[in-house]
């Protein structure tokens, strides 16, 4: 069972005196085919051909930075980073290493082509649980793949409180304090530490690597596992792992062309209730 | 307007394929630098650039500077924002000292981060140029303890630079200038006097300004002889470094542009009060020689902001080309519009800009990487090669590339029709932006009179007579493959014209007006014939790449230095006859009959 994370009402927010200690802060990141150049899919195996160069997801480049920032925040600790992938490609933790993440540990190993999202969580849950973190951070959803589960999985398999969808992340003792983006809102919710929670994209502004920051990057450790290293059998990974089949890819429907609206001097009118029907106002 | 695109895989292909970025890493100099590092280094800034600098391009363009009562002048919240970026990256001071805080890279890198910075925002690019080209002076020339009292912050990009030579009665013509420095006894001299033209010499982005002044001393020789250099900065700067007095140096005005409106054109006036302090920069009276130092950097510099804008323009039409439908192209179904782009004469329009593109960043990098061997070479032999080489190529990047970005982007504008007349699409901005290049930094008229004056002369011709014959060799190679037998041939007519052109202007130099009068021609002549040698270069790279995972880019490369070949350097044969044609014809009318 996870601990539970409290939602707060309100009221209930009270800023306690913030004990600063040192904050370790891993973050989950993924390589992926750049979104501008996406390359194709497979047709065997239905997804995404990734023996193209890859890039640091952006979607997790908040996470990076939210990281970042509790660390700095702190005053002293470290972020660093896991990641899985089918081959050694590391530019994508370049980048989060140039802006400042300490060390990597990269599960790379041919025999991961095909691994579901549980899997994945499994993986990287075991490089993650004997490092010590206060806190691990994720991002809501990769940019490629959309199963928008890892986070919550990693959080099972550790036995940890999870939180989604955070806004903000303040360390206050050994809790945080997390803003939840609601569609209403958002909840206030405590949590002990440690935690995981995954961020939504454009919470934080990611930093750009400075030029120090890039030559830093390439003295910095990156470890890289194969999947025996952390225990699982060959059947246990990949696609013979796999406990999801994709059964079909579709295309996604074309635009339909939209209505204009001449503005006769009651546009406004027409606006509005279109805006109404989509209940947006 | 719309979104840029870094050509980072072209750029790795021009520094590690063409412009020998690799021999550079393995001299001393360099060493400490590898080619991953540099390309690692590229795509992070690349991604800067797109991201926080290209969408400053249209505010520069319409909100544009301005001068405000007092001398205020006022960047686009949209520079400043992007600035305080570029400072916070350290990428300004890449190619620079590692003792004030620089990457020390080679100077062809540094290149390519111009490229990626100026592609985005040519207006704004321009104030990291000018800091550039002032670092580069001090470095050169400054004493220690200015080097060490400005430099550091001029590498962040914390404090900008400026450099001024032009007055009212001063402008090509650099030894007139009358601005005066008194010295007052302890070193510094109270400089009085009016400088126009100066980029960026006052704006809002930065804590203060270096401005690089060329005045007179009292008794100073006229002309150049007697012209120094003195460091004249906005704000004084207190013995700890921190800044106090306000210098007496104002922006009496800005200029107002056919294009960059973000950068800001400056008349500064100096010593309305008590005088502006300044410091001499290297002795008394070198000041001219001193400025030339920089020159080779800021023409090449020039030349690239021309390929850099062609490629903006060329990305911008090609979008819209591949989306306006209009008309039922050749071949396709009856009734339905086709893209514009697969009609013929789009497609021309098109592949020209292209092919230009691509040829004109071999030549710009290939000199780069001359220029970086003339410092770094391993022995003395290979320095002077690079170094006299560098010198030839220097006019016709800073020239060539700027005379064909003024096509290439009104191309642009061509493939856009009537809505590229229309600002909204802002193609008409690149071109207007593209303008200034054939004009400031020695007009393309002086350029060419360098290269028929200076460069052409150099070993009684056997500098250029080395290159052609080098690209002969590059032909025999092109016709033993069947698909460059044709460019192989035009390569050897185009060599033949150039060699024709040349000896012309040789044995007539002593008629000073007709060798003048076929220099633009020359220069355009030749520029060509080296764009197609350097092209017919990438043709044979390509060539053994065709095939492999890259070969979808490789094909790019190859089929774009075919159309070179086939399709502009042709034109050259042309080209020779203006030459030779001596200048009866420019002279024959008088004045008044040029009237009628």
């Amino acid at each position: 069972m996870c601990r539970r994370a409290h939602v707060l009402g309100l009221d209930q927010v009270v800023k306690l005196s913030s004990t600063m200690h040192a904050m370790k802060v891993v973050v989950c990141v993924k390589q992926i085919p750049d979104p501008a150049d996406p390359g194709a899919l497979d047709p065997e195996t239905r997804t995404l051909k990734r023996d193209v160069k890859l890039i640091l997801d952006e979607s997790d480049s908040y996470g990076v930075e939210m990281a970042l920032q509790l660390v700095e925040a702190a005053g002293e600790g470290e972020v660093t980073l896991v990641s899985m992938a089918p081959n050694n490609e590391r530019s994508g933790l370049a980048t989060a290493l140039a802006m400042g993440a300490a060390s990597a540990t990269l599960v790379s190993d041919p025999a991961l082509v095909g691994t579901d999202a549980l899997t994945t969580a499994k993986i990287l849950a075991a490089t993650i649980k004997d490092q010590g973190a206060d806190l691990v951070i994720a991002g809501s959803e990769s940019s490629d793949g959309y199963t928008g589960t890892v986070p919550e999985q990693i959080a099972a398999v550790l036995d940890l409180p999870s939180v989604t969808a955070a806004k903000s992340v303040e360390v206050d003792g050994s809790n945080i304090l997390v803003k939840r983006q609601t569609d209403a809102g958002y909840d206030s919710i405590i949590c002990p530490m440690p935690a995981v929670i995954s961020v939504t994209a454009g919470v934080v502004e990611p930093r750009y690597p400075s030029f120090k920051g890039i030559m830093a990057a390439k003295s910095k450790p990156v470890e890289e596992k194969l999947a025996a290293d952390l225990g699982f059998e060959e059947d246990q990974v990949g696609w013979s792992g796999s406990g999801q089949e994709i059964v079909e890819v579709a295309e996604a429907p074309t635009r339909e062309a939209g209505d204009i609206i001449e503005d006769d001097g009651e546009a406004h009118v027409k606006i509005v209730e279109f805006l109404e029907s989509l209940k947006v106002i | 307007m719309t979104s840029y695109v870094p050509p980072l895989r072209n750029l790795r292909f021009v520094l590690d394929e063409m412009a020998g970025l690799p021999d550079i890493l393995t001299t001393e100099m360099y060493n400490h630098v590898d080619t991953e590092t540099v390309h690692m280094v590229l795509e992070e800034v690349g991604r800067f650039m797109a991201e926080v600098v290209a969408p400053t391009n249209v505010d520069g363009d319409q909100i544009g500077s301005n001068w405000s009562e007092g001398g205020v002048v006022t960047t686009p919240d949209s520079f400043k924002a992007a600035y305080s970026k570029i400072v916070e990256s350290g990428y300004a001071a890449i190619p620079f000292d590692p003792d004030f805080g620089g990457g020390g890279f080679p100077w062809v890198t540094a290149l390519a981060i111009q490229e990626l910075l100026t592609s985005s925002d040519m207006a704004f690019s321009l104030c990291n140029l000018l800091t550039q080209g002032a670092i580069d002076a001090i470095i050169h020339h400054g004493e220690e303890e200015q080097k060490n009292t400005y430099l550091p912050k001029m590498l962040t990009g914390e404090w900008t630079g400026t450099m001024n030579l032009s007055e009212p009665q001063a402008g090509s013509d650099v030894g007139a200038v009358a601005t005066k420095a008194e010295p007052v006894g302890d070193g510094s001299y109270r400089i009085t006097g009016q400088k126009i033209w100066i980029t960026f010499g006052e704006h809002d982005m930065a804590d203060n300004i270096i401005h690089l002044v060329l005045a007179r001393t009292p008794g100073a020789a006229p002309g150049t002889r007697g012209i120094s250099m003195f460091l004249v900065p906005k704000f004084l700067v207190n013995s700890d470094g921190s800044l106090g007095d306000r210098n007496d140096v104002s922006c009496v005005s800005i200029e107002h542009k056919l294009g960059i409106h973000g950068s800001p054109t400056c008349v500064l006036a100096y010593g309305d009060n008590e005088g502006a302090l300044g410091w001499l920069v290297g002795d008394e009276f070198t000041g001219m020689r001193n400025m030339f130092t920089m020159m080779n950097n800021a023409r090449l510099s020039v030349g690239l902001q021309g390929v850099s804008v062609a490629e903006r323009a060329y990305q911008l039409s090609l979008g819209y080309a591949q989306e306006r439908l209009q008309g039922t192209a050749v071949g396709g179904e009856k009734g339905v519009q086709s893209p514009i782009i697969e009609h013929a004469d789009v497609r021309r329009l098109l592949m020209t800009q292209r092919s230009w593109i691509d040829a004109m960043r071999y030549l710009i990098y290939i000199n780069g990487g001359l220029l970086d061997l003339a410092n770094a070479g391993v022995d003395a032999a290979q320095r002077e090669s690079a170094r006299e080489r560098a010198s030839l190529l220097i006019p016709l990047s800073k020239s060539l590339c700027t005379d064909v970005a003024n096509e290439t982007t009104s191309l642009g504008v061509q493939v856009f029709g009537g809505m590229g007349y229309v600002e909204e699409t802002g193609a008409a901005q690149h071109m207007r932006d593209a303008r200034i290049g054939a004009i400031y930094e020695g007009t393309n008229g002086i350029q060419a009179a360098d290269l028929v004056g200076r460069k052409l002369p150099m070993r009684g011709g056997q500098v250029v007579e080395d290159l052609l014959s080098e690209f002969e060799d590059i032909a025999d190679e092109l016709r033993e493959d069947d698909r460059l037998v044709r460019f192989g041939d035009n390569l050897v007519e185009a060599c033949g014209a150039a060699r024709t052109a040349g000896r012309w202007l040789l044995d007539n130099g002593s008629d000073l007006n007709a060798a003048l009068a076929g220099s633009s021609p020359y220069l355009r002549l030749l520029g060509t014939v080296v764009c197609g040698g350097y092209s017919a270069k990438a043709a044979l790279v390509a060539q053994g790449n065709l095939e492999g995972s890259e070969g979808e880019f490789y094909g790019a490369r190859f089929v774009s230095a075919r159309y070179f070949g086939e399709q502009i350097l042709p034109q050259v044969v042309g080209l020779e006859k203006a030459v030779t044609a001596g200048s009866d014809q420019l002279f024959a009318l008088s004045a008044k009959q040029l009237a009628i």
